[in-house]
């Protein structure tokens, strides 16, 4: 008999797709009922979203100012206050939930699972360590409240063909002053999203400067691809670091992923073991990429790339 | 102003894991340890601060097996004022671990405690949220820029979306991000000077902290393996194969 809450994820007033992917792991427990909870400002356009979402039962909207930014202080008390009830939470294993689910499970007083790659049972899951070279099965407690998060990447989007009702809730939870949002830099870009994209075009310090990085982009666009990076080349200033792929920057499964340029360190394949396709374009025939790359190509990236573009 | 830094070691950064064949654990018998690349920068933190006259007093914790002190020593070189070694012969999940240092910071009383994001063995990134949450204060995870002033930090994080600022009054809990700052390397007179420094060393059984498991691990498998793929020659031929593939 179990019941789970998924904490939806938003940024200016719209759905993250990571929620439609923690609802699939949602329904991969088979519970009785799968509810999103929406914590906002104005929580309606997003909890309309949510309800198209199959499997969702239904939407639970908690509106109060003080939700109006994504802070883990003032969200947490109020999940621990609405999982009453629920025998799961899950939150994607974004920033995002990554920063709030081990608040709530504190506040629950129960562990809490990260990076939830399949589900073995109610209580029992695999999840990576070790930057994915080993994979666990841990166990949580029958009695306990399960919070995870979800690896994203290891799960589809659930469908957007439901009509779940939506309702609205009250909680009552003291918040605390303690911590204030002040802005968020947000880089925008046109190129699809990251996370979602089926397409991935990554460059890494092989591509030398922030004025070359320009190839890759001019690239990616014109296969629709969104741009990633290395930690080398977030740190080397040459994109910002939302672009970092790899075991601290976004864990990713695009059906191609086009890595130029960048070696293939342990860190930055951790990122990428989901991809369909894995495509490296390095001048080093020995680096460690073309290890586990399934089509490689030994060259110049400044060479290839126009070709590449000539031959599309 | 105290600050609590979590110093742990893990397996090193640069060791290929293996599995146990027989599922039971990772080898971690004859490979190298070091401190967790997150908590080097935690402390490098830590040490500019003082530094800037915004710490008096630099204070690393370790919770770990007797043979930790190696390690400790190591942080203390860098430049810590001291050390708390929280002794224990098991494996501590995060929730024990964010309840220990609770213990420690009730004693300590510091102005800021700073975690790495997430330590590079369990990769659970859960020990700072859990913490700010028992102690009630504010948290400031991946922690890209810090500055302190007028009794709060300001944060700049490194979130999916880019960088968000927050402001946090302290005390604070703050996880550290790889872009926060680069650790300095210890020097040889550095090492000489921190035999001196204390090691308080302190037995986990008499902090009273519960330490049951919360979670069991019951299996440990190798990720399964992509296998080795072709070579192409040009960029023609690699066009030719993602279309075949239907991927272009
Ligand atoms: C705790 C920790 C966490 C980390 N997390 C991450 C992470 O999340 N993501 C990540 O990516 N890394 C991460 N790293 C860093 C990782 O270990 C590597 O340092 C990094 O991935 C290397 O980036 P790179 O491949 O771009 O650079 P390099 O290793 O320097 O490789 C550059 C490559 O470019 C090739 N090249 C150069 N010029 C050309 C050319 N003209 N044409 C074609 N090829 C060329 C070279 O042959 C070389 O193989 C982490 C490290 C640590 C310690
Ligand atoms: C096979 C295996 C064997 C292990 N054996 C041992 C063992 O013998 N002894 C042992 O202590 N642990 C051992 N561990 C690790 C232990 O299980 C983890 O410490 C615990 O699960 C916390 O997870 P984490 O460190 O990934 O937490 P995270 O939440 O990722 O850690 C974040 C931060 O919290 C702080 N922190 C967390 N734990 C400690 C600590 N112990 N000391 C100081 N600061 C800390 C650090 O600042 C760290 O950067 C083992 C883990 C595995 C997988």
């Amino acid at each position: 008999m179990s019941k789970i809450l998924v904490i939806a994820e938003h940024l200016d007033g719209k759905l993250n797709g990571a929620t439609a992917r923690a609802v699939s792991a949602a329904q991969a427990v088979k519970p009785d009922a799968i509810d999103v909870i929406v914590l906002a400002d104005a929580p309606d356009a997003i909890a309309a979203e949510a309800a198209k979402i199959d499997g969702v039962t239904k939407v639970l909207t908690v509106a109060r100012a003080e939700n109006a930014h994504a802070l883990a202080a003032i969200y947490a008390p109020q999940i621990a206050k609405a999982a009453a009830g629920y025998t799961h939470v899950f939150a994607p294993s974004t920033t995002f939930g990554k920063d709030l689910a081990p608040r709530v499970a504190a506040l629950l007083g129960v562990a809490q699972v990260s990076d939830v790659m399949t589900v073995e049972g109610s209580h029992s899951f695999k999840r990576p360590i070790y930057a994915g070279n080993a994979i666990v099965t841990v166990d949580v407690p029958a009695d306990q409240t399960v919070v995870a998060t979800i690896r994203t990447a290891s799960w589809p989007a659930a469908a957007s063909t439901g009509s779940a009702p939506v309702e609205a809730l009250t909680v009552d939870a003291t918040l605390p002053t303690h911590t204030r949002f002040v802005e968020l830099h947000q880089g925008k870009s046109d190129r699809p999203d990251l996370q979602g994209a089926p397409k991935v075009v990554s460059g890494g310090r092989g591509v030398g400067s922030k004025e070359n990085f320009e190839i890759i982009y001019k690239f990616a666009d014109k296969i629709g691809a969104a741009v990633g990076a290395s930690r080398a080349a977030v740190d080397a200033g040459y994109v910002p670091n939302e672009m970092q792929v790899g075991q601290t920057g976004k864990i990713i499964a695009p059906e191609l992923y086009i890595a130029v340029g960048i070696s293939g360190a342990i860190q930055h394949l951790t990122g990428i073991k989901d991809a369909g396709t894995i495509v490296a374009i390095n001048k080093d025939g020995e680096a460690p990429i073309f290890e586990i790359a399934d089509i490689g190509l030994v060259g110049d990236l400044f060479k290839i790339l126009p070709e590449l573009e000539q031959a599309l | 102003m105290k600050i609590l830094v979590g110093y742990k070691r893990v397996v090193d950064y640069n060791v290929r894991i293996q599995v146990k064949p027989d599922g039971s654990g990772v080898v971690t018998e004859g490979v190298k340890l070091s401190a967790n690349p997150f908590d080097d920068i935690a402390l490098e933190e830590a040490l500019r601060l003082r530094e800037k006259g915004i710490a008096e007093e630099v204070i690393i914790v370790g919770i770990g097996p007797a043979d930790l002190t190696a390690h400790l020593r190591n942080g203390l070189a860098m430049g810590a004022n001291r050390a708390i070694h929280v002794q224990t012969s098991e494996a501590i999940q995060p929730l024990t671990a964010a309840r220990t240092f609770l213990k420690l910071v009730e004693k300590e009383q510091p102005g800021l405690v700073i975690l790495g994001k997430q330590a590079i063995d369990d990769d659970a990134n859960q020990t700072g949220q859990m913490l700010a949450a028992l102690w009630d204060r504010p948290q400031a995870t991946f922690a890209g820029k810090v500055e302190i002033a007028d009794g709060k930090a300001t944060v700049t994080r490194e979130v999916d979306a880019g960088l968000e600022v927050i402001e946090a009054e302290l005390p604070a809990v703050i996880t550290t991000d790889l872009r926060l700052n680069e650790p300095r390397f210890i020097k040889l007179p550095d090492i000489m000077k921190a035999k001196s420094k204390p090691i308080d060393v302190v037995d986990f059984a008499s902090l009273g902290v519960d330490a049951a498991d919360h979670v069991k691990v019951t299996h440990y498998a190798a990720p399964p393996k992509r296998s080795k793929g072709v070579m192409v020659k040009d960029a023609a031929e690699l066009v030719a194969a993602l279309k075949s593939k239907g991927l272009l």
